[in-house]
């Protein structure tokens, strides 16, 4: 092995390009798939038939999202991620896919620790008159933190994986670097530091997310 | 103060309905403090939830405070849930808040300020005594502690009733103890009315004024503690009330001229500390024997139990059993 040639710069940029994405789209990941993840909850406990059907209909689709392989829904999301980013490569062609896969993901995680948090302490709240929305913020979010953490630390490293993937079609960062290199050029080299550099990267967030929850858990 | 008319509960759907309240009636006095006693799945679980519609009666009305709940909408129902404070056998404590935010909970909900709402968990964790404990969360604290949270955060919005589903039921005797003169010291202190839940009569008998007991979604007794605990009538009650109760084989019998007769004496109030006993058969030369006795009190009133065997000629027996009764004891022959 010779790593005399490797361009750092390059490592550099591509090291940058997938934080980008990964920051990003753990972004809009969370502000779109918490929200989604409450209402799967609400909705699932609801009493009105209007509700309870509308939960059947999201849970359909979060299912059919995350049945699709990665590689196939970015392909399959060509023609909507040049609607609303102007191209379908690079940094920004690889955030809504990225979004797209992994919002549903997170908002299952969501619906799972929420129905963790114990049922007396929501029935408490609302015997002491709270409405939903209070019960949601001042109940269910700060009880089930813990669990939230750790599911975002899940898709976060899902998310790691998924840009390493989009390399595949031109997604750029750490995986399109050791797939043009590495796969296309026989650079195997390059391509196992980027496999190194990623493995570190997944390492970090595990322990950070480890130690949050650690830190917000009181049982 | 609470007022349940004709309230029915069934659960399910038409094939595999059950119900849990059958048309149940019940009232509450201002200041009281209610029990209601059953088995587990004798309805008292949903009974006591339909007050404060946590569970919505299927048909019939619910009043507290002169308001019909069950015509409320959301908002309302809301607001007046505010002012129906409840603790749990599982206390449904924040494990996420600690005890001060706990306390708080029902006083941020409801919008309050924060200076209005120091002032208040302040107060409320004097009352309840964990003043060192403020800053602690539920898992630190012991069965005990976490239902005093319970109880201080059902008061943090000053109540008008407080309800307690099985409150004491998951803690050990003396805390049990402690807990109940906790809530007896609050009815005394705010007249605050409460309705509590058991399968224990010990609580009932502790704290209660009056009770009613349960039995397949129906009220089948209710009175005053002392009446419904000392002549129980449905063999429900009794089977809360005599778990001891005595078998004697020979009720009556006679050998020559000596009648023997097992008569049960109850003594209530004052007359369970005078020797009334000792006096009547000292004038009537009956011999007796103490064969079973309790005395003790319910809540503030002594009460005493005994089964006594009478032994004298036919006349001096019945006789006895006459000045006992003159006396105002309740006398009951055994048969």
């Amino acid at each position: 092995m010779d790593f005399s040639s490797i361009d750092w710069n390059e490592m550099g940029g591509a090291t940058i390009d997938t934080l980008q994405m990964m920051g990003f789209a753990t972004l809009f990941t969370f502000i779109i798939g918490l929200p989604l993840g409450i209402i799967l909850f609400v909705f699932s406990k609801s009493n009105s038939i209007v509700l309870q059907a509308i939960y059947r209909v999201l849970s359909l689709v979060v299912n059919i999202i995350r049945s699709v392989p990665f590689i196939i829904l970015i392909l399959a999301l060509i023609p909507f991620t040049r609607m609303i980013m102007g191209v379908s490569t690079g940094v920004e062609g690889t955030i809504p896919p990225l979004v797209i896969a992994a919002a549903p993901f997170f908002a299952r995680l969501v619906e799972t620790s929420l129905r963790e948090v114990d049922k007396g302490v929501i029935e408490a709240s609302y015997a002491m008159g709270a409405s939903t929305m209070q019960v949601i913020r001042k109940v269910l979010l700060p009880e089930s933190l813990p669990g939230l953490i750790a599911g975002m630390t899940i898709t976060v490293v899902t998310l790691v994986s998924y840009t390493a993937m989009s390399g595949m079609v031109g997604g750029g960062g750490l995986g399109d670097l050791a797939i043009r290199y590495g796969y296309y050029r026989y650079e195997s080299e390059i391509m196992l530091i980027s496999v190194v550099f990623m493995i570190i990267l997944v390492q970090i967030l595990q322990m950070v997310g480890d130690r949050l929850v650690i830190y917000f858990s009181r049982k | 103060m609470i007022q349940l008319k004709n309230i029915k509960k069934v659960y399910g759907k038409k094939k595999t309905q059950t119900t849990a309240l059958s048309g149940l009636n019940l009232t509450v006095e201002k200041g009281e403090i209610f029990g209601v006693i059953g088995h587990s799945g004798a309805g008292k679980s949903t009974l006591i939830r339909c007050i404060n519609l946590l569970e919505r009666p299927t048909s019939g009305e619910v009043w507290v405070g002169g308001v019909e709940l069950t015509r409320l909408g959301k908002k309302e129902l809301q607001q007046h849930r505010g002012k129906i404070g409840m603790i749990f056998q599982h206390f449904n404590l924040l494990s996420s808040a600690t005890v001060y935010d706990n306390i708080a909970f029902p006083l941020t909900i409801r919008g309050a300020g924060k200076a209005e709402i120091k002032s208040k968990v302040e107060e409320l964790l004097s009352l309840v005594g964990l003043e060192e404990h403020r800053n602690k969360y539920p898992a630190q604290l012991s069965g005990g502690q976490k239902q005093r949270v319970g109880i201080a955060r059902a008061l943090a919005s000053d109540p008008d009733v407080l309800l307690c589903d099985e409150a004491t039921s998951a803690l050990d005797p003396q805390t049990t103890d402690s807990i109940l003169s906790l809530l007896l010291d609050i009815n005394k202190k705010f007249n605050l009315t409460i309705m509590l839940i058991t399968h224990e009569m010990h609580v009932i008998q502790s704290i209660c004024d009056r009770v009613a007991v349960i039995h397949a979604g129906g009220i089948v007794e209710e009175g005053p503690v002392t009446e419904v605990f000392l002549k129980p009538k449905h063999f429900i009650t009794k089977e809360f009330v005599n778990r001891d109760s005595f078998s004697g084989e020979h009720a009556v019998y006679r050998t020559g001229q000596k009648w023997k007769r097992l008569v049960h004496i109850t003594y209530l109030g004052s007359k369970t500390y005078e020797s009334t006993l000792s006096q009547v058969v000292r004038e009537t030369g009956v011999d007796f024997a103490i064969l079973q006795g309790a005395i003790s009190t319910i809540k503030d009133t002594p009460y005493g139990k005994l089964i006594v065997a009478l032994e004298g000629t036919e006349d001096a027996v019945q006789q006895t059993i006459q000045k006992l009764q003159e006396h105002d004891l309740d006398v009951e022959v055994m048969e």
